[in-house]
């Protein structure tokens, strides 16, 4: 592994800084590892060397002449629904294969505009609709820390190809999407950090949606330090998203001399659910012990909705997904089918080749939920129980500061295991801790821990009220400079 | 269509319906609810911001959003949301403090998202109504007032434009107009028939062109009217209901409500049944026809539209309030209404209803009224209504001008105004100067001095008339008629008499002087 990559964008910045390393050297040093290793893990869609190339080329000129941006030169990867003007989006679809924005999504031109650097655009689930990024036409990306590549983890999903990136240190940062947990989940298989910020800091504008009303953009990093820096980067009201907080964004320095006293932890009993492998257990009990070692005041508490999430989000998502997938018909972009017979003809062959099974059985589902017969049973009932489990949430939080539980249920499983079951059974038990958070729309952090038996990463998950980003990412630093889990790193053969 | 009808008021009071398809029974009752889409004068688009503009070149005024690509998200232009409240208020609604937008499904090439984002659960506003004049074709005496409730005012996005050509088997389509601000005004079923449905059309018009939310150019679909159209009789339920949609035109939405009742009536008395049907308006056949492609009942399912806020108003009087759209600034901001002006006719001016009716229902008379009026306010207003309604609405159409290009200048109509009440001239001479206005630039009263015009007044030349008619063998047989009895002759006497001064002498006068010289 290269020393180089491995630095946190402080210490890289610094190098640049004090000219003993360039952006464009150290693009080209990070394009020969993805050259090496890319084709094992296949984290990427589409790599953009030529535009990399040219970026570090701008950075360097203005690292030369004094006017060095606060990103210049650092190395981000996109997930492939944040639109990235002249560079193909394509969702892991053949519906969106040749799709080429005119625009970029507003947190990836926050990037750029800060001098980061686009290495290429990262694999996921055919829009984001799944838990191990294993339903894209390019082919499943794999875990990093797999025992064996040729029967590979998978590396969770949907953000799978942007956590793998990190983890295989073909980029400094990488953006996901979160709508149920498609930024943490692959996070904890990866052993990066997997951040989902409170709903309206980060602008949609731009992001293809899943579920609007859920989807959140991700951050990944390997450090607190480098969430924080690129969180602070690019969160803040975009008059493209109405959805956006307008008030202006404070951006987050972390404390010095964090401590917890005052910080109390709650443990939610109900994330001790069947399926819970002994060693994610062990691993959440132990830092329970550890916080409260160190002046945290925890307690178990319940959260007696939890497991509602997944059918709610399961509904919800449906109805969002048969609406949002409505516009692709062939006509203004996009994949369209040789059969111009008619209008309804063209519609249904493009939509039927464009797709894959996981999407139309949404879509189908969706707009079976949605029809005037079914909007109360299903739609609205869905939306009165999503009340119920945000209720939770502000009851839990008008006790307790933070909540403390496992991000995904085990380590990162086997691909040949993993694809035994159906794309609905995967995501109800790998959303099964992330996707509440979704629903109430609070900030959630994974953070790895330690690796398993099996040399796999194994991660928790903090969550709190909104806008309490500050807590969680002194909480996490605290943890992190505790378990010192970067080490690992060492024993990875890339 | 529209731009005829507005210099033809008169002609539409006396028109005959070529449509009949039987005789209307008088045991039917028809009911007629309408849905108008009116376009909002807007800068720029509902949700993005291309420009709002109909003559555009073929999609040059699409934004990303317009077209549907992925990741673009809505944002709500203000300024529709103020013409929409505007619009409500005009119309008397209860405005929502808090209104939401949602997503109507359905698939069609030119509504590039697959859904339109509109307001169907909880409009902007609701409960509204108005009160509009309705004029009668058959008798100008007969015109009434009508009261219609409104269910409720959305705002919604338009879809594009789709182009079929059947010969090269090809569809065109043009997103100019996708994403262009539309109020949505539902009507309750209150109206009784074409006459009503197109007079209520004509009063919003006139209200839009007072508060200027909407342009109501029909031709260009500013202005789209879509009929519900039933019959039942008295005491009866309602009947199954048709709707007619798009009808592009005021005479057009009589014409095709009218033509559909007859229709239902003759299906009905030869015991057919009536189906719930979506039907378009040929205006050039002057028939209803039934669109085939919605035979099955669509099912549009709505969803709340994810992307935007739920729109709150600020409805308290510090109209500075968190930046909301205050509804008090935009109820400070409402301009003098229709109905006002009317009243105002009415009550300070003396006028019939019927009069203050016809002069309100075009803008440019009811301006030439105001300004004539204005510029002496000892004119009478019932001669400066009749000159402006008989005369040169009339002088007008004979010419083939449009009242809002003519040229012919309130001051001049105030001379000819000034000429009558002076005794000058013959009111049924009027005609005659105003065509000559049209043809000269010369001011009326060099008009009636050239053309020799004025009124004969003077005694003594009126005396001399007189005897040239009474001398007459034909006028010593009136006077004989007359004096046994049948003084209505008098009238024909006098006519004489006006025949042979060219329409000049004053009537007045000789009825006075013949009735002495006869007595």
């Amino acid at each position: 592994m290269s020393r180089i990559s491995n630095l946190s964008i402080k210490q890289l910045s610094r190098k640049f800084d004090e000219k003993l390393l360039c952006p464009k050297e150290h693009t080209l040093e990070v394009f020969k590892n993805i050259k090496r290793n890319n084709n094992d893990i296949n984290a990427f869609i589409t790599l953009s060397e030529e535009f990399a190339l040219k970026k570090a080329e701008e950075s360097a000129n203005r690292i030369a002449l004094g006017k060095k941006l606060k990103l210049d030169g650092i190395l981000v990867a996109c997930k492939d629904n944040f639109c990235t003007k002249g560079i193909r989006t394509t969702c892991g679809s053949i519906m969106l294969k040749n799709f080429v924005p005119t625009y970029n999504a507003t947190v990836y031109d926050k990037l750029e505009k800060a001098g980061a650097i686009l290495v290429g655009k990262t694999n996921l689930d055919q829009y984001g609709m799944g838990s191990g990024t294993v339903d894209s036409i390019f082919g499943p990306t794999k875990n990093v820390w797999s025992e064996n590549l040729n029967n590979p983890r998978i590396c969770g999903g949907s953000s799978g190809g942007s956590a793998s990136a990190v983890a295989a240190n073909f980029c400094s940062t990488a953006l996901g999407s979160d709508t149920g947990g498609s930024t943490r989940n692959p996070a904890s298989y990866s052993g990066v950090i997997g951040f989902k910020p409170t709903y309206g800091l980060l602008s949609r504008h731009g992001l293809i949606p899943l579920v609007n009303s859920m989807d959140v953009p991700g951050i990944l990093t390997k450090t607190v330090d480098d969430c924080v820096d690129i969180f602070n980067t690019i969160a803040g009201p975009d008059d493209l998203d109405s959805t956006t907080i307008k008030k202006s964004f404070n951006p987050i320095e972390l404390s010095e001399n964090f401590n917890l006293k005052n910080v109390k932890i709650g443990i939610p009993k109900e994330y001790n659910c069947e399926g819970l492998t002994s060693e994610v257990l062990e691993a959440w009990t132990k830092m329970a012990d550890f916080l409260e070692e160190n002046g945290a005041r925890v307690e178990e508490i319940s959260m007696p909705y939890t497991t509602a999430s997944i059918f709610v989000y399961s509904i919800l998502n449906q109805c969002e997904v048969a609406s949002n997938m409505a516009r692709y018909d062939g006509i203004e972009y996009g994949h369209r089918a040789d059969d111009e017979s008619s209008t309804e003809n063209l519609y249904s062959k493009t939509r039927a080749e464009g797709f894959n099974g996981v999407v139309k059985n949404r879509i189908l589902a969706g707009n079976y939920f949605l029809l005037r017969k079914n909007y109360e049973k299903y739609f609205l009932k869905a939306l009165k129980v999503r009340r119920l489990v945000s209720d939770d949430f502000k009851k839990a939080f008008s006790k307790i500061d933070l909540l403390l539980t496992p991000t995904t249920l085990s380590d990162a499983p086997l691909l040949s295991d993993f694809t035994k079951n159906n794309n609905r059974d995967q995501c109800a038990v790998q959303d099964f801790c992330t996707c509440p958070a979704n629903m109430a729309g609070v900030p959630a952090l994974s953070i790895p821990i330690k690796l398993s038996s099996n040399n796999l990463p194994i991660s928790l998950q903090l969550m709190g009220p909104n806008f309490s980003e500050k807590l969680i990412f002194n909480t996490a630093k605290f943890i992190e400079n505790r378990v010192d889990f970067y080490l690992n790193y060492n024993k990875l053969k890339l | 269509m529209n731009r005829i009808y507005k210099i033809n008021i008169i002609t539409i009071l006396n028109r005959q319906f070529s449509t009949k398809l039987a005789p209307k029974s008088n045991t039917w009752k028809s009911v007629i609810g309408l849905e108008i889409h009116a376009q909002i004068a807007s800068e720029s688009k509902l949700f993005s911001g291309s420009r709002n503009s109909f003559s555009a070149e073929i999609n040059s005024s699409v934004s990303l959003l317009d077209a549907a690509i992925p990741g673009c998200l809505p944002v709500l232009n203000r300024r529709c949301v103020e013409a929409g409240i505007k619009t409500a208020l005009a119309l008397n609604c209860e405005i929502n403090e808090v209104s939401m937008f949602d997503r109507k499904h359905y698939f069609y090439s030119d509504l590039p998202a697959g859904y339109q984002i509109t307001q169907q659960r909880k409009p902007l506003a609701r409960k509204g109504f108005l009160t509009f004049p309705v004029l009668t074709p058959v008798k100008q005496s007969k015109a009434y007032y009508k009261t219609v409730r409104l269910h409720q005012l959305q705002l919604e996005q338009d879809s594009g434009k789709s182009l079929h050509d059947e010969e090269l088997k090809i569809s065109l389509i043009d997103l100019n107009r996708a994403g262009i601000p539309l109020m949505e005004l539902v009507f309750e079923p209150d109206l009784s028939d074409g006459e009503e449905a197109a007079a209520l059309v004509k009063e919003l018009i006139l209200i839009f062109e007072r508060i200027q939310t909407c342009n109501c150019r029909m031709e260009e679909g500013q202005l789209r009217v879509d009929a519900n159209v039933s019959i039942n009789k008295e005491g009866e339920e309602l009947g199954v209901r048709t709707e007619i949609k798009n009808i592009g035109s005021i005479r057009g939405v009589a014409q095709a409500i009218e033509y559909e009742i007859q229709r239902q009536i003759s299906v009905k008395d030869q015991g057919g049944v009536i189906i719930n049907e979506t039907r378009q308006w040929n205006a050039v056949s002057k028939t209803t026809i039934a669109m085939r492609d919605k035979e099955v009942v669509q099912d549009y399912r709505y969803m709340p539209e994810p992307n935007l806020l739920p729109l709150h108003l600020n409805m308290t009087e510090d109209v500075n309030l968190d930046d909301l759209v205050s509804v008090k600034a935009i109820e400070k901001s409402l301009p003098i209404l229709p109905q006002e002006l009317r009243d105002e006719l009415v009550n300070d001016h003396k006028l019939t209803q019927v009069t203050a009716m016809i002069l309100v229902n075009d803008t440019v008379i009811y301006n030439l009224y105001k300004d004539i009026i204005k510029e002496n306010p000892k004119r009478s207003a019932k001669t400066v209504s009749n000159v402006l309604i008989n005369d040169y609405i009339a002088t007008c159409n004979k010419n083939k001008i449009y009242l809002e290009d003519s040229k012919i200048s309130s001051s001049h109509l105030g001379e000819i105004i000034d000429m009558l009440e002076n005794q000058e001239l013959n009111h049924n001479l009027v005609k005659l100067v105003l065509q000559k206005l049209f043809e000269t630039s010369q001011s009326p009263k060099v008009i009636v001095e050239e053309n020799q015009w004025k009124q004969i007044s003077d005694d003594a030349e009126i005396i001399k008339y007189c005897n040239q008619v009474l001398e007459s063998e034909n006028g010593k047989k009136m006077v004989q008629q007359y004096k046994s009895g049948k003084t209505k002759v008098l009238f024909a006497i006098a006519g004489e008499i006006n025949k042979i001064s060219n329409n000049r002498i004053n009537m007045a006068k000789v009825t006075d002087m013949l009735k002495n010289i006869l007595k």
